[in-house]
């Protein structure tokens, strides 16, 4: 492996004009891509922005870049949007870490006994395909229109198919590393600890970068329903009482919001990579 | 050089939802301390499970196997068992990957790590001793995971095809290695093997088993004139081998009538 790192970097001290051109060509194409990305941005919030100021869409209702803007500057300067930020990324957290420890925890126990996964896999499968928002009506009269309620109704969005992918990826584990620990001596627990869980890093990491979306998706849901603070409260309170201003803001945060918590996720991943 | 492993007409079969397959019927043989036996036979004839029977990981349907003449669940004697690939573990570091055993034993001790450094040394691994294993060559995998399972100190080593996933020339080069490193070790083996000129070459007696369920067919004796240190390689070219090859040709063929 060493010397074929040496070839790879001698032939790159000579490098031939045909590879030179190759190179320039590709750079000018992601150039091109990252250009065309900005411009459609920037089409889009200039013809919102027209469209409203012309009156040709009723900026009352579609409300425009400009009053979304002038809108966060608002609610930014008596701090109140941060407020509803902050509440809305500690349920999004606090959820997502619940659907971590109970997915593999749950996870571990069905790899661990196989009856009790051929027992439970009948109502895994119908609560994984069960819409979870149906839920969130039920969760509200048991648990009263609270905090409670949104974390329960967000956890119980991811949880179910984390434990399903999770187990699925924990049964794949070659048989062979299985019998390797076997031959050297160990019982399940060092099955568990030295192949099962370090082989799955990756796919685990995989599954939260899923995850922590799906955490948001099931807090705004429960927002909707049971807040009185948050993004999702802001939302709906805001097309319950025309003000489509917050509504708007309140989604483009989400969209700035949901992209940050991928991309913190996306680089611990490539970190362990 | 006493008797240190007796299979005693042990018999084994699987059991699925389809049926019953016998995998072994009757099988009886000796093994004395130090000595190299090659198992041969047609695939499917039940090599492996032979061995997973002996390394304890499924017990016999019928019959026992001793070792020093004590049941082999109750003898304390420790198996040393080579799978098929090295299975060296990617998210290790090769040193890492070689204390797996002592890890999972809890016997891993600032001492162990002597004879561990002594290991990498004689066996040319020393310098690669913090790389992954996807660095290492093939060759260097299998002497990795033949370390691996030699720091357990085992009395019997079991080795179930270790060659098999090697190229031709790796393969060679590495069973003359990996043959020196048991000789030097002084290790009691038995090495499952398809390939005939490897067992002709390694082993001081050869078990030839008979197709599925695997009875015990013949033991033939290997006597190769080697002038100095016999090694794999240059008993590829005693006159001796031939002959044994098609003595064993002959064997495994007349199992298929």
């Amino acid at each position: 492996m060493k010397n074929n790192k040496q070839i790879v970097q001698n032939t790159e001290v000579k490098v031939s004009k045909a590879q030179l051109e190759f190179i320039r060509a590709h750079k000018n194409r992601m150039k091109k891509i990252t250009i065309y990305q900005i411009i459609i941005l920037i089409v889009f919030i200039g013809m919102w922005e027209v469209l409203a100021d012309l009156k040709l869409i009723n900026s009352f209702v579609f409300s425009s870049p400009s009053r979304i803007v002038k809108c966060f500057i608002d609610m930014a300067s008596d701090g109140i949007i941060f407020y509803h930020i902050g509440v809305t990324l500690l349920e999004t957290f606090f959820s997502f870490f619940l659907v971590i420890v109970v997915g593999l925890l749950t996870a571990i126990l069905l790899w661990w006994n196989d009856s009790i996964s051929k027992v439970l896999e009948p109502y895994l499968v119908v609560l994984n395909s069960l819409p979870k928002s149906a839920l969130a009506p039920v969760f509200i009269v048991w648990l009263g229109n609270n905090m409670k309620t949104i974390i329960v109704a967000a956890v119980s969005v991811a949880v179910f198919a984390t434990i399903i992918n999770l187990y699925t990826d924990f049964k794949e584990v070659e048989e062979d590393k299985i019998k390797l620990i076997r031959t050297l001596g160990g019982n399940k627990k060092d099955i568990l600890f030295k192949v099962v869980i370090p082989s799955n890093i990756p796919s685990i990491l995989s599954i939260m970068k899923v995850d922590i979306g799906l955490s948001l998706v099931g807090v705004i849901i429960g927002e909707f329903l049971a807040a009185r603070a948050g993004l999702g409260y802001l939302i709906i309170y805001g097309s319950q009482v025309f003000k489509l201003d917050w509504v708007m803001m309140s989604i483009v945060i989400l969209c700035i919001m949901a992209t940050a918590l991928y991309q913190i996720l996306a680089s611990i991943e490539k970190r362990f990579k | 050089m006493g008797e240190l492993l007796n299979i005693d007409n042990i018999s084994y079969s699987y059991h699925t939802l389809e049926g019953e397959t016998e995998a072994l019927s009757k099988v009886s043989f000796q093994v004395n301390e130090g000595e190299f036996i090659a198992v041969v036979g047609p695939s499917g004839c039940g090599k492996s499970t032979l061995l997973s029977l002996i390394s304890g990981l499924i017990k016999p349907s019928d019959g026992n196997i001793y070792i020093n003449g004590q049941i082999s669940s109750n003898s304390g004697k420790n198996i040393g068992y080579m799978l098929q690939k090295d299975h060296l573990l990617d998210w290790r570091t090769t040193l890492k990957n070689i204390t797996l055993g002592l890890e999972i034993q809890h016997r891993l001790t600032e001492n162990s790590y002597l004879m561990i450094n002594e290991m990498l040394n004689t066996y040319g691994l020393i310098t690669f001793m913090n790389s992954k294993p996807t660095e290492l060559s093939g060759g260097m995998r299998q002497r990795a995971a033949l370390i691996r399972t030699l720091l357990l100190e085992p009395d019997i080593l079991l080795l179930d095809e270790p060659f098999s996933a090697l190229d031709y020339q790796t393969r060679i080069e590495v069973s003359d290695d990996i043959w020196r490193i048991i000789r030097r070790e002084k290790k009691t083996a038995l090495l499952i093997t398809h390939d005939l000129g490897e067992a002709i070459s390694m082993a001081d007696r050869i078990i030839v088993l008979s197709e599925r369920p695997g009875t015990v067919k013949s033991i033939v004796d290997v006597n190769l004139t080697i002038e100095g240190e016999k090694t794999p390689l240059k008993a590829r070219n005693t006159p001796e081998f031939k002959d044994y090859f098609n003595l064993l040709w002959e064997e495994l063929n007349n199992h298929e009538k």
